[in-house]
């Protein structure tokens, strides 16, 4: 059994690009889900969109990085708003209906045959990243701290992407403790009251909704940067759902929750992979039982537990107070 | 909550669609009926993808030693897109090349008159084999992607290659053609549907919850009559009634041990909706452990010669799965109708307070609706697996189509679930005419979101401020 070789893939895990893109997913679920209380259960299809959104303006169409970047953003907020303007004049339950329908739709069609030349099919895109690795300062092999280390790639991304996490975070802050933010947060209490003051709850929902899409957004970006690649089955149902228990972990309507979550999230899940595997090899699990094929599926199961029984006996999470929690009925 | 006059208005609704579905299935057996007088000329290429991609054997490896020695063969046919073997033809004369390992051409031949190629290889290792699409004869496709395809040996192993013809090329086949097909196929589909979302729909109803973990209990149908019909040795029949009843059962008890104990405890029915995902990603992952991912047939009825009424194929067994659905759905239809259970369903449906004061016992008949609901999920999971197989996902990959089904119909109206599923099965599979099989789901969101914004209520719901 290598203890040493357990810590280090989670302590890496834990600080590295899985969990900033786990986090900014969650960020943006947090705006949408801890504080508005709307159910999006499509993130993925947000995530989608950015990584896409990148990728095919770079490596289909030859344009430049940061026009690609412009464009994911612009793809994200124009998704927000095709599910947005159907749903949000209606029960809670329809946009999470549509969200998780959207999520399914968009992944067909990025990985159709029909449209392979434009959006890579199965195989996915690749080779839009050159430029983001030019402008990195960093020209050593390795870095890291303590006993957790990075590719100069992965430190690259991982310095961009806390900032971006940081940056996230910062606005979170500061929007929440804005009327826009006591508003949305009444939103979520009680929508009949806020519209009884007079407020378009609707357009609140809406940029609610497209401000979590451009976190998701930002998170394809992290993701597809830090993977050199876009596959569309990594954005299927499972990237929504470990956002959400990332989130629901941390605590939901907590600035902080969603980071919190993640690096707790990510780290203990891959550090439970490699001990799995580990105790797979020394014999301590039966080979009858599970192998290493197999150690993804055992953990996509445990995501989902996770999710049942904090929100069966810990709604509130880690940080959370569970009167923001317990999400009301409408 | 239901008073006679509703209850009237129900009855005329219900008796509209099930005339809509006796006449819908008329008119497609008669429309059947009258293309099998025209000659059948214009069936002889490729129809639907999906039943063509049952040509699409990528790749098999057998060692049939007729001969010694190492080498390929394999057979070049155009299968027409249909699994029956009567009508193939043989491709002549297409060349076939094989390359080893560093480019070096070892070996090439042309079909011959059946079709057949034969290449010798020097030995074991692996090789590159390139079917040169320039040869091929017209209309004949290879898509390049597949045309070339990289392969190991074993010594004196004669190894099978196959490629996969016409897969692309679909339509010379009339749209009317395929129209019809399409029209048959999506009746089968939508009926499915409906048996599968009534459970869904009547959960919704009865107790608030979107249940987004139902198509879980679709798959489990489906597995539970795998186990029971190729491990136990059942014929499918008996493991199909098995596993309706163990699912029933199943249902009963996730009423009774887990969503029973948290309506009560007072959790709320967002917190409730996200517990179901929780419950529906893991169930899906426990299926894969325990099933794999691949696609399993049943032992019985597999390969079945399919009838050809004119130019539309239509196996046995979907003709069975698709008149035993119209029965159970009649059945279901008449006894919300008629039985004191199902007017309760729908009177609790309806407000279940007021169902709750009136003297029905609201917690057994939410336990009977999901007895009731998980069994018609398995009886549709095992319909719909006879014809397209058993998949660890075809539950969830289904949900879409399901959710479609209920808000077409109306979140929580018992016959809104019946008539959306119809709609959107039909819809689903008429609109492959026009686009491709693999995005025809794309067409059950676009429906979605226009329902939305058109009639939010759906098709049988009630009209009512939301939101």
């Amino acid at each position: 059994m290598d203890w040493g070789s357990i810590f280090r893939n989670g302590g890496q895990a834990a600080f590295g690009p899985v969990a900033i893109y786990t986090a900014l997913a969650a960020i943006g679920l947090n705006i949408q889900f801890g504080y508005t209380g709307l159910l999006n259960f499509g993130q993925a299809a947000f995530a989608a969109a950015g990584a896409y959104g990148i990728a095919v303006s770079v490596t289909t169409y030859g344009l430049s990085f940061w026009t690609g970047v412009a464009i994911a953003l612009f793809a994200s907020i124009m998704l927000a708003i095709v599910l947005g303007v159907p749903t949000l004049r209606l029960r809670a339950d329809y946009l999470a209906i549509v969200t998780i329908a959207a999520a399914e739709i968009v992944r067909l069609i990025v990985r159709s045959v029909r449209y392979t030349a434009t959006l890579g099919g199965t195989d996915g895109l690749q080779g839009f990243t050159d430029r983001f690795y030019e402008i990195s300062p960093l020209h050593g092999n390795e870095y890291g701290f303590w006993f957790i280390k990075y590719s100069r790639d992965d430190t690259w991304i991982s310095i961009v992407g806390w900032i971006l996490v940081a940056l996230c975070c910062l606005v979170t802050f500061l929007l929440i403790r804005s009327p826009w933010g006591r508003i949305v947060k009444a939103i979520r209490e009680d929508e009949d009251a806020v519209r009884s003051l007079g407020k378009n709850t609707y357009w609140y929902k809406m940029q609610s909704l497209m401000l979590g899409g451009v976190f998701g957004a930002f998170s394809g970006i992290v993701f597809a940067l830090s993977k050199h690649s876009v596959n569309p089955d990594d954005y299927a149902t499972k990237f929504t759902f470990t956002a959400l228990a990332v989130l629901i972990l941390g605590g939901t309507a907590r600035v902080i929750g969603p980071v919190i979550g993640a690096i707790i999230f990510t780290g203990a899940l891959q550090a439970v992979d490699v001990f799995t595997r580990e105790a797979i090899r020394v014999g301590y699990l039966p080979s009858w039982l599970i192998d290493d094929s197999k150690v993804a599926i055992v953990r996509l199961i445990f995501v989902g537990l996770v999710i049942v029984l904090l929100m069966i006996f810990r709604p509130q999470g880690i940080l959370g107070d569970r009167r923001e929690a317990l999400i009301r009925d409408r | 909550m239901y008073s006679p006059r509703s209850v009237g208005a129900n009855g005329r609704r219900v008796a509209t669609f099930v005339a809509l579905l006796v006449a819908s299935l008329a008119l497609s057996v008669v429309s059947a009926m009258a293309q099998s007088t025209a000659p059948s000329t214009s069936s002889s290429d490729a129809s639907s993808s999906t039943s063509s991609a049952s040509s699409s054997g990528s790749s098999s490896s057998s060692s049939s030693d007729e001969e010694s020695g190492t080498e390929v063969h394999g057979k070049l046919t155009d299968s027409k897109g249909t699994s029956d073997s009567k009508d193939d033809t043989p491709l002549v004369g297409v060349r076939i090349k094989v390359v080893d390992s560093s480019g070096k051409e070892v070996g090439s031949d042309e079909t011959k008159d059946d079709g057949s190629f034969r290449i010798s290889l020097p030995g074991e290792g692996s090789y590159t084999a390139t079917l040169d699409t320039s040869s091929l004869p017209k209309g004949i496709k290879v898509d390049p992607a597949t045309a070339t395809r990289a392969f190991t040996v074993n010594p004196d192993q004669s190894r099978t290659l196959l490629f996969p013809v016409n897969i692309a090329a679909r339509s010379t086949t009339g749209t009317l053609d395929q129209f019809l097909q399409a029209l048959v196929d999506g009746t089968n589909l939508g009926l499915i549907i409906a048996m599968c979302a009534v459970g869904l729909s009547l959960i919704y109803g009865t107790t608030g919850l979107v249940n987004f973990a139902h198509g879980e209990l679709v798959t489990l149908g489906a597995i539970l009559a795998y186990y029971l019909n190729s491990s136990f040795g059942w014929h499918l029949i008996a493991a199909a009634i098995g596993a309706v009843f163990l699912t029933a059962a199943f249902g009963w008890l996730l009423d009774a041990g887990f969503w029973g104990p948290l309506r009560r405890r007072g959790t709320g029915n967002i917190a409730l909706m996200v517990i179901s995902i929780g419950v529906a990603l893991s169930a899906v992952n426990l299926y894969l452990y325990i099933f794999g991912g691949l696609t399993k047939p049943y032992s019985d009825y597999h390969a079945q010669r399919a009838w050809e009424i004119g130019s539309i194929d239509l196996a046995p067994k979907k003709f069975a799965s698709t008149v035993i659905s119209l029965v159970v759905l009649i059945v279901v239809a008449t006894a919300l109708q008629r039985t004191r259970t199902g007017k309760a369903m729908r009177a609790i449906s309806d407000n279940p307070d007021l169902a709750a004061s009136s003297g029905i016992n609201v917690d057994s008949v939410i336990r009977l609706v999901w007895l009731f609901g998980a069994g018609l999920a398995a009886l549709g999971g095992i319909l719909f697996s006879i014809s397209q197989d058993v998949n660890f996902e075809e539950g969830s990959s289904i949900l879409l189509l399901l959710f479609a089904a209920i808000t077409l119909g109306g979140l929580g109206a018992a016959y809104g679930a019946l008539a959306g599923g119809f709609v959107i099965g039909l819809f689903v599979n008429v609109s492959t005419v026009w686009i491709p099989t693999e995005l025809k789901n794309v067409g059950a969101l676009v429906v979605l979101i226009l329902v939305l914004l058109v009639r939010p209520q759906g098709i049988l719901g009630h009209a009512e401020r939301v939101g």
